[in-house]
């Protein structure tokens, strides 16, 4: 919904609520619904009321707790029925400068006195988090700390130790280090929210005064978007990747009129250097695993002439596809979603041409279409949407991008073999298939919570859960890694089996649609039956719960060779194979293990 | 502002904060004779008042306003050229 988007107008949306929660609910999109506990050290009603919103329109159905006004540190510490049998996904933690009790304005104070105070005021914070990750073991979002509206000390409340400003930023630092040494630990920055909202407009004394709110209720959109993008990111929503337009997108002018002479990049005029630093911008995001398409009605030769501007910071490698022709643009999108196997609604598509932007975000469902209006203001718009929130950062993510060309480089080289057996034999793959190890669980919760189209069940794991899988015996858990002459693939599968007595329950089957038909799922069939057998199980049950972007594999049990159970009429279906006269399917991939099975 | 305007655009902002696409106010009505209108929607109404008529309460009239027609006098005296 664009009313919910980056620059969002907050009046109306706290206006129109209610009509905006009906028209979300009655949608039709797909949702997944999670447990969200609000532990507030204020007012949280209407907070809750708006970030519901913007969940909704991510695709998430959240069902809240919230604590009793002010008993965060209660509830998380000693806990309550309610809460406990509540099992929240996620636990928000809503403080503010308003919860910094440790603190007091003395001028007698000496420095070790305020150290201490500093230091207890932490751990009143750090024991919430432990009792959290102790008892729940979920992700934890935490506020930090907005600046006061007021300074004793004025312009030294920074600098002194005895000011307010000055202990409230030390104990930012230590909610940072905090942050950068656990996992599933996840800082919402209001600092940073307060600031770009205005801090004068933020602090609203009535709505504390009266109703307990910790900041203005006319804020409370941004705060909640903020926050928002947080629980997006970690339940796998994030986008993927960029789509962009060429002329007055990445370069001022028009490059087929003026000619690669004149396009404005570089530093000679302001409005080339507002381009060179959204250039910049866009380029740094393939350090996040961001992937880059260019969508540009041009001459192909023309676009390249632009990319290869001595000034132009991003060149024609830093793509993945580039599209330069005359087709409409919706177009474009579908072709490049399907020669990367990506989405579309995983897209981000920035373009200046509103006429453009209207026909892709009607044509192409689920597409993020930012409005972007002059240079100046591209990178703030699209930062502040939030698009690409960074909650996990995996060793895969750098490689992505490498990932993603070596496969260009493979669909090249398929072209050159008549034979698709003798072009996977040619590809030399090596597969090491094994047990969960310590250093691969981020990437396989991750992986559990961005896979949609190669995945039998679609079930989602937080990493909690997933370590409880690793170290529960019941299950047969497995992640394969492929590698090939044209480079690693990093972890391309995940295989998530329940044992009860003679059977296997497969609660979880995804393979990443980079791999498809490479026999990599067969690999992963052959090395799961091996050790079932290993351990006396007879049977395998497998699961296809129907999803709408997992059709794909509505009938891969079958292709597997196992025999139907039953077929439910919302396409549900449950499927049994006999392991004894199992007989590998896997041709062209040579497998490895870890010593973990 | 003349009353009888008020009294015409807060009837928009009640059916909007509320979505209650047929409920009348007048002078008279109080919190208790609509459902939706608790304590806790109470700061959204609030807050949607001072917006439309671009004015704030002071702290003080919010805990002391008693009606609807309380409520206009005070944006009548607000919003007085």
């Amino acid at each position: 919904m664009t009313n919910l988007s980056y620059p969002f107008d907050s009046d109306y949306i706290l206006k129109k609520k209610r009509s905006l929660k009906k028209e979300l609910l009655s949608s039709g999109n797909e949702r997944i619904k999670k447990r969200i506990a609000v532990l507030g050290g204020s007012t949280t009603n209407e907070i809750v009321n708006i970030l519901e919103l913007f969940l909704l329109n991510y695709g998430i159905e959240p069902e809240f707790y919230q604590s009793e006004y002010k008993k965060y540190w209660e509830d998380a510490v000693f806990g309550n029925e309610v809460l406990d049998s509540f099992r929240p996904d996620i636990v928000f933690i809503h403080t503010t400068s308003e919860n910094i009790t440790g603190y007091r304005f003395d001028m007698s104070a000496s420095k070790e006195e305020t150290e201490t105070r500093l230091n207890e005021q932490y751990r009143h914070f750090e024991e919430i988090w432990e009792a959290v990750k102790n008892k729940f073991g979920c992700p934890v979002i935490q506020n930090n700390f907005e600046m006061p509206f007021y300074r004793m000390l004025g312009n030294s409340d920074f600098s002194d130790y005895r000011g307010k400003i000055n202990f409230i930023s030390r104990l930012n630092e230590k909610f940072a280090l905090y942050a950068q040494n656990s996992e599933n630990f996840y800082i919402n920055d209001i600092n940073y929210i307060s600031a770009c909202f205005g801090l004068e407009k933020w602090h609203d004394r009535s709505a504390w005064y009266m109703y307990k709110y910790a900041f203005s209720t006319s804020a409370i959109p941004e705060f909640s978007f903020n926050l928002a993008n947080i629980i997006k990111s970690i339940f796998g929503k994030n986008k993927k990747m960029f789509v962009l337009d060429l002329d007055n997108t990445l370069w001022g002018g028009v490059i087929g009129e003026s000619g690669q002479q004149g396009i404005e990049i570089g530093s000679e005029t302001g409005v080339a250097e507002g381009y060179t630093e959204f250039q910049k911008y866009i380029k740094n995001h393939k350090q996040l695993g961001v992937l880059l398409a260019v969508n540009s009605k041009n001459d192909y030769e023309n676009a390249i002439s632009g990319l290869t501007h001595p000034d132009s910071v991003l060149s024609p490698e830093d793509f993945n596809i580039i599209k330069a022709n005359w087709e409409s643009k919706d177009r474009n999108i579908e072709e490049i979603a399907d020669e990367i196997s990506v989405l579309p609604e995983s897209f981000v598509f920035a373009d200046d041409n509103p006429a453009e932007r209207n026909i892709v975000s009607e044509q192409i469902r689920g597409i993020a279409v930012p409005e972007i209006n002059g240079i100046e203001d591209y990178i703030k718009v699209i930062d502040r949407n939030g698009y690409f929130e960074m909650t996990s950062h995996t060793a895969d993510d750098e490689k992505r991008n490498e990932m993603y060309r070596a496969n260009a480089q493979r669909i090249q080289s398929e072209k050159n073999f008549s034979d698709y057996g003798e072009y996977l034999e040619s590809l030399d793959m090596n597969a090491v298939i094994d047990k969960f190890d310590e250093v691969s669980l981020s990437r396989i919760t991750q992986l559990t919570n961005k896979s949609n189209q190669f995945n039998l069940t679609t079930r989602r794991y937080t990493l909690s859960e997933i370590k409880a899988v690793s170290s529960d015996e019941s299950y047969i858990k497995l992640y394969g890694r492929l590698t090939d002459r044209f480079g690693d693939n990093g972890i391309v599968s995940v295989v998530i089996g329940r044992t009860e007595n003679y059977s296997l329950h497969i609660d979880l089957w995804l393979m990443s649609c980079r791999v498809l038909k490479r026999d990599m799922e067969y690999a992963m069939l052959d090395r799961l039956t091996e050790i079932c057998k290993s351990r006396g199980i007879t049977r395998i049950y497998g699961y296809y719960l129907k999803t709408a972007k997992n059709s794909m594999v509505k009938n891969l049990f079958s292709d597997f060779g196992f025999k139907k159970l039953t077929e439910e009429e919302n396409g549900n279906s449950s499927y049994v194979l006999e392991i004894s006269g199992y007989q590998k399917k896997n041709r062209y991939i040579k497998i490895n293990t870890n010593g973990g099975y | 502002m003349q009353k009888d305007a008020i009294l015409i655009k807060l009837t928009e902002v009640f059916r909007e904060v509320f979505d209650l696409d047929d409920v009348v106010i007048t002078p008279d009505t109080v919190a208790d004779d609509i459902e939706e209108w608790d304590s806790l929607e109470h700061i959204s109404l609030i807050s949607a008042v001072e917006r439309t008529f671009k004015m704030k309460f002071k702290m003080k009239e919010v805990s002391t306003m008693k009606n609807v027609g309380e409520m206009i006098d005070i944006i009548a005296e607000r919003t007085k050229l």
